[in-house]
Parts: C-alpha cells; sequence; structure tokens
C-alpha cells in the first residue's frame, strides 16, 4: 500500500515534507508501550501509536520501521518533526481513533505485524 | 541574499527540501559551462550562422580584446534572416545590454535572475570581470541532480570504506570502540546513541537483522541509564570481525534484586516514565531476546554493568568477508 492511500484512508494528514516514498507499506502494529513495538513488530511496518515524543521516532529508526501514525489527532512537537524529517521516515497523524484507525488499514489489507512475543527479536 | 530571506522562519526553514538547500550551497562555478565558445564582434553574421549550425550553439558571448562586450543568440540570429541582413557583423545585432552573475554566487542567484530577465543563458564573470563560462537553466537542472546523486553516493562510500576497516587494518586482534555518555533524564536525546551505534554497524557493514537486534538492545539500555541511574552512564560498543561486544555501566544505584529485575513486567518505573513509552518491565526480557550473550552484573555500592554479546561466527554475518 502507497503512504498516500494509507493517509486517504484514514482522513490523515502528512506531517513530515513530502518526499517521495517509493517502498511499499504492507502491514502495521498499533502499540503505545515502546518496549512492545521494540519486542513484537516486524520491520517494515507501519506503527499506529498514541504516544508523542521523539523517542517514537528513534524507536521506529531502531526496528526499522516505516512510517509513524498518530492516532486520536496527536500532534508530535516540532522535535520530533525534525528527527523524523532528517531521518526520512514520514509522519501521519489522524483523528481516528486506534481502534478504528487499526480495522480500516487492517480492512484495506495491511497485515499485522506484531510477533507474538516468545518470537526472536530478529 | 535580500532581507526577506535572513528572515525565514523555523516552519518555513522546515519545509526547504534538499534540492532547495543545494541552490544555496552549490555555486555558480560548479555547474556552469566552462570553456565557451566566444566570437568575435566582427565576423559577418554569415559566418556566425554557420559555426552556430555545426556546434548546435544557441548563443555566444561575443569578445574584443578579451573582455566580454556582447552576447549572440539564435534569437538575434532569426532577427537577421527575417531583415535579409546576414551580410553584417555580429556587433550589429547582438545584445549588448548584459545581465551577469559571479562565479562564486549562490545558483539561486542565478535562478533569480533568470525569472527577472526571461534570458535563457548569463554570463559568468570572475572578479576582475573576465568571462568565466556561460549558465543556462539546463546546466542548473544538471548541476542539481549531479549534487543529489553526488549526497546519494557519499552514504555509500562511507559504507564501503567502512566495511573493509577490518580488511585493511592487520593486528592480531583488530576492534573498533565506539563510547557515548548517557545523561539521566535526557529523554530528549534518548535513542539517538543507539540510532548512531545502529549506523556505524550498518556502514561497518552489519547485515539488517544484525544491525537491527543490536540496535534494540542497546535502545532499552540507553532508556535504562536515563531512567534508572543516578547521574547516568556509559554505552560503549566493541566491534571486531566476529562479535559485537556492547556495554552499558553506570554508578549506580545498583539493582536490588537482579532475579527480579529480569523478570517480564517488572518495573520500578514511575507513572511519568511509562507515560513515555517506557518502564513496562521489558526492556532486560527485550535485550536478553535480541543478543546472544547477556550478563548483568550490578551491586549497591558499584553500580551496574551490563554486557550485550552478538557473535558473527556465521561466515554470512562476519565483518570482514561483507563483499
Amino acid at each position: 500500500m502507497k503512504l498516500t492511500e494509507i493517509v486517504d484512508l484514514i482522513n490523515g494528514e502528512l506531517l513530515t515534507q513530502e518526499n517521495e516514498y517509493k517502498k511499499d507499506i504492507t502491514g502495521a502494529m498499533g502499540a503505545d508501550l515502546m518496549s512492545d513495538v521494540l519486542a513484537s513488530i516486524k520491520p517494515e511496518a507501519a506503527l499506529l501509536t498514541g504516544l508523542c515524543n521523539p523517542q517514537v521516532v528513534r524507536t521506529a529508526l531502531i526496528a526499522d520501521i516505516r512510517t509513524i501514525i498518530f492516532v486520536r489527532g496527536k500532534n508530535p512537537d516540532r522535535e520530533t518533526i525534525r528527527i523524523a524529517n532528517e531521518e526520512e521516515i514520514p509522519l501521519i497523524t489522524t483523528n481516528l481513533g486506534m481502534f478504528e484507525a487499526c480495522g480500516i488499514l487492517h480492512q484495506a489489507g495491511l497485515l499485522s505485524y506484531e510477533l507474538p512475543a516468545n518470537d526472536d527479536c530478529a | 541574499m535580500t532581507d526577506e530571506h535572513s528572515q525565514v522562519s523555523d516552519e518555513f526553514a522546515e519545509s526547504i527540501t534538499r534540492t532547495e538547500e543545494l541552490a544555496y550551497e552549490l555555486r555558480i562555478h560548479e555547474v556552469m559551462t566552462e570553456n565557451v565558445h566566444c566570437l568575435p564582434p566582427d565576423i559577418k553574421l554569415e559566418e556566425a550562422l554557420d559555426i552556430f549550425q555545426k556546434e548546435r550553439f544557441s548563443g555566444a558571448p561575443v569578445i574584443a580584446n578579451g573582455d566580454l562586450v556582447g552576447l549572440i543568440s539564435i534569437e538575434d540570429l532569426i532577427r537577421a534572416l527575417r531583415a535579409g541582413n546576414l551580410d553584417v557583423n555580429v556587433s550589429e545585432y547582438m545584445t549588448t545590454k548584459l545581465v551577469t552573475v559571479r562565479e562564486y554566487d549562490p545558483v539561486v542567484e542565478a535562478l533569480k535572475t533568470f525569472a527577472r530577465t526571461k534570458f535563457g543563458r548569463l554570463p559568468v564573470l570572475d572578479k576582475q570581470g573576465k568571462l568565466v563560462g556561460i549558465i543556462t537553466k539546463g546546466d542548473i537542472s544538471n548541476g542539481l541532480l549531479t549534487a543529489l546523486q553526488r549526497d546519494y553516493h557519499a552514504e555509500e562510500l562511507i559504507r564501503y570504506r567502512a566495511s573493509h576497516l577490518f580488511e585493511d587494518i592487520v593486528s592480531h586482534r583488530t576492534s573498533l570502540i565506539l563510547r557515548y555518555e548517557i545523561r539521566k533524564g535526557d529523554f530528549i536525546h534518548g535513542g539517538n546513541a543507539s540510532s548512531n551505534i545502529k549506523r556505524a554497524l550498518l556502514r561497518l557493514g552489519a547485515t539488517p537483522q544484525i544491525a537491527r537486534r543490536c540496535g534494540i538492545a542497546v535502545y532499552e539500555a540507553e532508556m535504562n541509564l536515563i531512567i534508572h541511574t543516578d547521574h547516568g552512564g556509559t554505552l560503549r560498543v566493541e566491534v571486531e570481525p566476529h562479535k559485537i561486544t556492547m556495554e552499558a555501566y553506570d554508578d549506580g544505584p545498583g539493582i536490588e534484586d537482579v532475579e527480579q529485575a529480569m523478570k517480564p513486567g517488572y518495573s520500578t518505573a514511575t507513572n511519568e516514565i511509562r507515560e513515555m513509552g517506557f518502564g513496562a518491565g521489558m526492556g532486560l526480557v527485550n535485550i536478553k531476546r535480541c543478543v546472544d550473550e547477556m550478563r548483568l552484573i550490578s551491586s549497591r555500592d558499584r553500580g551496574t554493568n551490563l554486557y550485550m554479546i552478538m557473535y558473527l561466527e556465521d561466515k554470512d554475518n562476519n565483518l570482514n568477508t561483507v563483499n
């Protein structure tokens, strides 16, 4: 799925500069605890989260996350957006809640990129 | 730069693309065409037309005694053709009201001049006012594209050089040590060191999987230093061709019950820290799952030492066998 499709589907807004994101997004995970994300997310996923600080972008960077979607209309501060632009991780915000945003994207074909916690994290 | 540009707001600055940045960074002499074919003012237009046709020129500077005196373009020649007037000197039809740019000005100056004047080409002068080249919009496009490509290759080159580090240096045991000081409570920069470590490992030729696993382990360790220590601590990463040793150490307060600290879900973090998405009691558990070997040594008087080791025994993962 293209980034622009995701933005359209969840009626979101792209917060980072518009680059040409060639890489498709095929799966996602929703979580607010960064340790859960680090433990369970598969590489190249989209992350839906209600957490809104620079650590989310750093977590994305470490865990090879392709894009971050902030739910419930959350807007990250400028420092967070700056890091995301620098690291080329697109940020999207949507007014939808976590459940609804996840539901829409899952129904539209995004797979669950959340591993059971006892799996290897690689 | 005009005043209007010196007052760029932060919001505006954030929206500037790399290409726009390059228009300010690149200098005109870096993108212009040098060694331009110049014409003397006293040749006939007929002759100029032959040269233009043969060399596929669309314009040329006119030089007399080493000084730029005009610019003759294909449009000027068309005017002369229409008037059936090719038997006069170039100087009769050339443009003499010249708009020039300087070789060390940023490319954006040329772009502004193009927008203002509608000229297709601008003579480029050096400090002494001598012609050193010609710049067209095509030159600028080419220059920007080349520079963007150079940006891209620069990262590849760094990676290539770094990944050959262990091959190029001969010793009985070569290792590279990276150190990062982590301050207590520095959430703003939390994860910065880990991002740098992950990037360094990739540059050194680690596979994305290895870099990711090391990154996750060291990130959890970094956040532990920020959250749980008295004064912060140090991250130390020793990279060897067959092994990556990551160490996080601090001078207190130490962990009272190491066994309990290793239990999933056990945490001493405050609500404030949980609100930031950490302190779920999964950090050490995560680390253990990501690395091949983990050791946690802690005491109330000496603080905590966390060792995380990743072996690169597998030939594909070995850092000095990377193509």
